[in-house]
């Protein structure tokens, strides 16, 4: 049973992950690599905050969500001024640069991380997993009412085509910013979350490896779809517990089902066009988009 | 002389990294003209409207809309000032439904009855689009998404419409409906600047024209004369 609990912990904070990510490379189109440092920077909150202040766990949830994603506007600041490859080569380097603030300075706890972190008394591990499935739910309400709102139509169309949304009168610089400042300080508060949930937090756990298992996942599921993050996230999840006996070749397959689902099934396995039928007008690609 | 202007371009140049794109273009649109910019492939034409809307930003010269310098304002500004966009190749948005598209088309207009009546009177222009509503528009034809086009850039009420290439990668029979709609608009009091290549469709019912030649203009006058001219007779009509 216990065992199960804490999958199901694991599922809910990779499912908010996941849909975090997908608000800004799903509908914004700006790629990042570098997600899981917003959960880091979550995680770490929480962690300072209870070890060092004594605040209640409940309250570093708050300070989660503001400082992730206070460094989400400003990578987002980043992504007004370069072009979408250099973007995914930026999130990357904020995430070794936060990974690495953890590692390196002693007030952070250096290489040993932070640990004796402990959820507040009558939060057992099935009080956090529904914690966290909260969260994963709340994360996804969000990501429903972005969809629906002005706010999402815009995303999606600058994703679309950039300079003609520009020129439909949508600020497109205020839209990726919004995207990056809710998609990241979504991620953030999972950190708290996760803090208890290991007990310990340590820089080099929210690392590259940890950002690309994150866009695997959303890209495998189908980027731009609510079904689509919460599938990736669960079976990419789930993944590892059903096949432990491949454990050690988890990169190889995680990497080579990227590289299938991009030959295959580039809008994912429940992407954008994925609920039409065969034979039915879907996914054409065939709109003009010459150079002006 | 000023107040009838709606757009004036003075001196306008545009570079592309070194190379110049457009090279001292000056042009002036009055109220309730149809003005067409016409030349061949590379002539400069796109840019120029680019530049008008304001998404490339020219190296010299000023532009000016209803006697206001709109030279250094963002290209959403200017979509509120009254000047809408019809893009070369339609350049629809693809991933969202045709209302969408109509909805980021009155961006600007925060007041929903407003854009309800927008909506209604682009689906009685476009009764196709009214049809396909709830279709992704990717997966409407040429001709369908080149109605699209007009009618997203109709949702932000412009006083002012830009309108490029519009029988790019149509069928005759779809570019032959582009244009009558447009002629419609026209006739109901909308300001037209059309840039195309195909210069019979953009002289016939234009007001006044201007030939542009590797990022210059060369030509301008009446649209009537502009037809009658031998230059433009060989190199744009094909007499």
């Amino acid at each position: 049973m216990y065992y199960y609990v804490v999958v199901g912990i694991a599922l809910a904070l990779y499912v908010t992950l996941t849909l975090s990510l997908n608000i800004i490379t799903g509908y914004g189109g700006q790629p990042t690599l570098g997600h899981a440092a917003f959960l880091g920077v979550g995680a770490y909150t929480a962690a300072m905050l209870m070890t060092r202040a004594g605040v209640s766990w409940w309250l570093t949830f708050p300070a989660a969500f503001l400082t992730a994603a206070l460094l989400g506007l400003v990578v987002g600041g980043a992504s007004l001024r370069v072009r979408e490859d250099f973007l995914a080569i930026t999130t990357m380097g904020v995430g070794f640069v936060v990974v690495a603030v953890f590692q390196y300075t002693p007030w952070f706890g250096g290489v040993m991380g932070i640990g004796g972190l402990v959820p507040p008394p009558g939060v057992d591990k099935v009080a956090l997993l529904l914690i966290a499935t909260g969260l994963a739910a709340f994360t996804a309400l969000v990501s429903w009412w972005l969809e629906r709102s002005w706010a999402g139509i815009a995303l999606r169309a600058l994703r679309d085509d950039e300079a003609a949304a520009e020129a439909m009168g949508a600020d497109t610089r205020r839209f990726k910013l919004l995207a990056f400042v809710i998609g990241t300080g979504l991620a953030g508060l999972a950190g708290p979350i996760y803090a208890v949930h290991l007990g310990f937090v340590s820089g080099p756990d929210f690392g590259f490896h940890f950002s690309i298992t994150l866009l695997t996942m959303a890209v495998f599921g189908g980027l731009g779809t609510i079904r689509g993050a919460v599938a990736g996230a669960v079976i990419l999840g789930l993944a590892p517990e059903v096949f432990r006996f491949i454990s050690d070749y988890r990169n190889l397959v995680y990497g080579g089902l990227l590289i299938l689902m991009m030959l295959i099934r580039p809008t994912g396995l429940l992407g954008v066009t994925s609920l039409r039928l065969p034979g039915l007008p879907g996914r054409k690609g065939g709109i003009s988009r010459a150079a002006p | 002389m000023t107040t009838r202007h709606l757009l004036e371009v003075e001196g306008l140049t545009v570079h592309y990294g070194k190379a110049i794109a457009v090279e001292n273009v000056s042009l002036a649109v009055h109220e309730g003209e149809w003005v067409s910019l016409i030349g061949a492939n590379g002539a400069g034409k796109t840019t120029t409207l680019r530049a008008i809307l304001g998404l490339v930003r020219p190296t010299a010269g000023r532009i000016r809309y209803r006697g206001q310098e709109i030279t250094r304002l963002p290209a959403h500004a200017r979509v509120e000032l009254g000047i809408g966009y019809v893009p070369e190749g339609r350049r629809v948005f693809g991933d969202l439904t045709v209302e969408e598209n109509l909805l980021m088309g009155a961006y600007r207009i925060r007041d929903r009855a407003r854009i309800r009546r927008n909506l209604d009177r682009v689906y009685h222009l476009f009764p196709r689009l009214a049809e396909r509503r709830q279709q992704l528009s990717r997966t409407l034809s040429g001709g369908e998404q080149q109605m699209l086009a007009i009618g997203r850039a109709l949702m932000s009420e412009p006083e002012l419409l830009l309108i490029d290439e519009v029988s790019m990668g149509l069928m005759p029979i779809a570019v032959s409906h582009a244009f009558g709609v447009i002629e419609d608009l026209h006739r109901q009091g909308m300001t037209i600047l059309l840039v195309e290549q195909n210069a019979r469709k953009a002289l016939v019912r234009a007001s006044r024209g201007y030939v542009l030649e590797t990022g210059r203009i060369v030509l301008s006058g009446p649209a009537s004369r502009l037809q009658q001219d031998p230059q433009v007779q060989q190199a744009y009509l094909g007499m």
